[in-house]
């Protein structure tokens, strides 16, 4: 039996595969077409103090091999979550993963502080948010912010803190490290690319935003590069995603550096991708008589 | 597990105006589920289109367990579908979202669609047995208008006049002194606004099949919302998911 199992900050993941946090919702829809319990963890959609409405619609839009989107990071609010979504969670043998967004310092630290008594793993914070005008991605640009919400943010959590680092920066290690100075426990990259489509039709903006987060295969490349990167600039364990369509992908991020993968526009074209993704690793393993996952992980410097 | 993404085989493709072409799939077991306003998600053989194409269903063959799409080509993907010829692969999801609902015997209907709005009446059409009024709005070419005339009387409106009533459905409506109890309509989102606002001022109970980007198809991205009168109960906040909670809405509930 060959060992997929990888451990992030002391929580053990069956395998290395999760969702990407806002493609996935809280994983109710897909689980029509995935047994939730084949998946290492499932990252749920962000999740705020109060019900946030999103952007106006268009909200997203097609681009070569990727997509834009600017939803806004609409969500039920915690309350809803923590009795709707979680009980439906933990019907499934994965680990919960939620990901904690916020306009203000106090809102992360009072989403963080309500979810302490929840069967919950793991909490990622979405310090990159690209499409909403306040946090998000306002704490995620400046080493000195980032440092300063992941200190608060730990400040206040039970639960080991991945920080989502936006690739929105000139130098992503500084983000890292600045992450890893406020005491995160493991960082996960990329959040989308901010990104424009206009319409030259109606001579509009594709989506009513007018910018979004670009996604999917387009943006892998520099994904793979900034997890390398990273991963020689920290210690922390890295959750590593953009464009990861296929198992091949997945690999390419944990040679990089990664320890877990998330998948995310990949669920759009193949609500089975997940599941497939699983499925080649083991096959990739079985391929090149790799006995243990964790023997791949940055395995190329 | 439950229904799920297919490899189908195209039965036939036929071109009915300039961009706008009818596609019958054999679908298998899927279409015993399907039902009038629901809507498949089709995927691209192009590995740089990722994003489905969510094409309402025009008619259902139940025995024959196909479907029909008409659609319109209004870039790549959907012009690499309508290059698609008999026993040519396809790949589909569905039947999703919730379709137009059942209608009493007694009740007088009026069916209206507009553009490309109106292949999905074409099933309902075909599955009220009620009295209905079908009323179809056109830019300018006519395609489907003869099908409808087997399970209604038809009335056309077009933009520039060169069929039926000059103007759009409402005016349509008017030029015939048409009345009903209630309204059904798919189109674009200015007809339906003023569907709505007649439906109001006539106090007639009305369903609109809404549209609007989509990605995953499935509920989960919240790309397609529409603005809703009410706090959803899903979402908690003042809007719906076109793809899982609609395509069609009671009027009432939604702000276009």
């Amino acid at each position: 039996m060959r060992k997929t199992s990888v451990n992030i900050a002391g929580v053990e993941l069956k395998n290395p595969v999760m969702t990407a946090s806002g493609t996935f919702g809280s994983g109710q829809e897909y689980g029509e077409f995935v047994d939730l319990s084949l998946l290492g963890g499932v990252v749920t959609k962000g999740v705020s103090n109060v019900p946030w409405p999103g952007n106006p619609a268009p909200r997203i839009a097609e681009t070569y091999g990727g997509m834009i989107n600017a939803i806004g990071l609409q969500n039920p609010g915690i309350d809803v979550f923590v009795n709707r979504d979680i009980p439906y969670l933990r019907q499934y043998d994965t680990r919960i993963i939620v990901n904690v967004c916020g306009k203000t310092a106090e809102d992360y630290v009072g989403v963080v502080e309500r979810l302490a008594g929840e069967p919950v793993d793991l909490l990622e914070i979405n310090i990159s948010c690209p499409n909403v005008k306040e946090g998000g991605i306002a704490f995620g640009q400046d080493p000195k912010a980032v440092e300063a919400i992941t200190r608060e943010v730990k400040n206040h959590a039970k639960q080991p803190v991945i920080m989502k680092l936006s690739p929105n920066v000139t130098d992503i290690t500084a983000t890292a490290k600045a992450a890893q100075a406020g005491g995160a426990d493991a960082i996960s990259l990329i959040n989308t690319l901010t990104g424009m489509k206009i319409d030259i039709h109606k001579r509009a903006f594709a989506v009513a935003n007018k910018t979004g987060g670009l996604s999917g295969p387009a943006i892998k490349p520099v994904a793979v590069r900034m997890v390398y990167q990273v991963a020689q600039a920290v210690k922390l364990p890295i959750i590593g995603m953009g464009g990861i369509m296929t198992a091949e992908d997945a690999i390419e991020f944990i040679l990089a550096g990664a320890s877990a993968v998330s998948v995310g526009t990949a669920n759009f074209h193949n609500p089975y991708a997940t599941a497939e993704i699983i499925k080649g690793i083991e096959e990739y393993m079985e391929r090149y008589g790799v006995q243990d996952i964790n023997e791949l992980i940055g395995a190329v410097r | 597990m439950g229904k799920g993404k297919r490899t189908c085989v195209v039965k036939s493709q036929e071109r009915l105006a300039e961009d706008v072409y009818s596609m019958w799939i054999q679908a298998g077991d899927m279409v015993q589920e399907a039902g009038p306003g629901q809507f498949i998600s089709v995927y691209s053989k192009d590995g740089s289109r990722l994003l489905p194409r969510p094409i309402s269903i025009c008619e259902i063959d139940r025995p024959a367990g196909a479907l029909r799409i008409v659609y319109r080509t209004v870039g790549e993907g959907t012009r690499e579908f309508s290059e698609y010829g008999q026993g040519e692969s396809v790949d589909i999801l569905g039947p999703l979202g919730n379709g137009f609902p059942e209608v009493s015997r007694n009740k007088e209907v009026f069916l209206i669609g507009g553009g490309i709005g109106i292949p999905p009446m074409l099933e309902l059409a075909k599955s009220l047995t009620c009295k209905k009024s079908i009323i179809l709005g056109y830019r300018d070419t006519l395609f489907l208008n003869q099908e409808f005339e087997a399970y209604g009387d038809v009335y056309v409106a077009t933009e520039d006049g060169s069929a039926g009533s000059r103007g759009n459905v409402l005016d349509a409506v008017r030029d015939h002194g048409l009345k009903a109890d209630m309204i059904m309509a798919c189109g674009p989102t200015p007809m339906l606004k003023a569907i709505k606002a007649y439906a109001e001022e006539h106090h007639m109970e009305c369903y609109l099949s809404l549209e609007e980007k989509m990605a995953c198809g499935v509920g989960a991205c919240l790309a397609c919302v529409c603005q809703t009168k009410e706090v959803d109960h899903h979402s908690n906040v003042h809007n719906r998911r076109i793809c899982k909670d609609g395509p069609v809405f009671r009027a009432e509930e939604v702000i276009l």
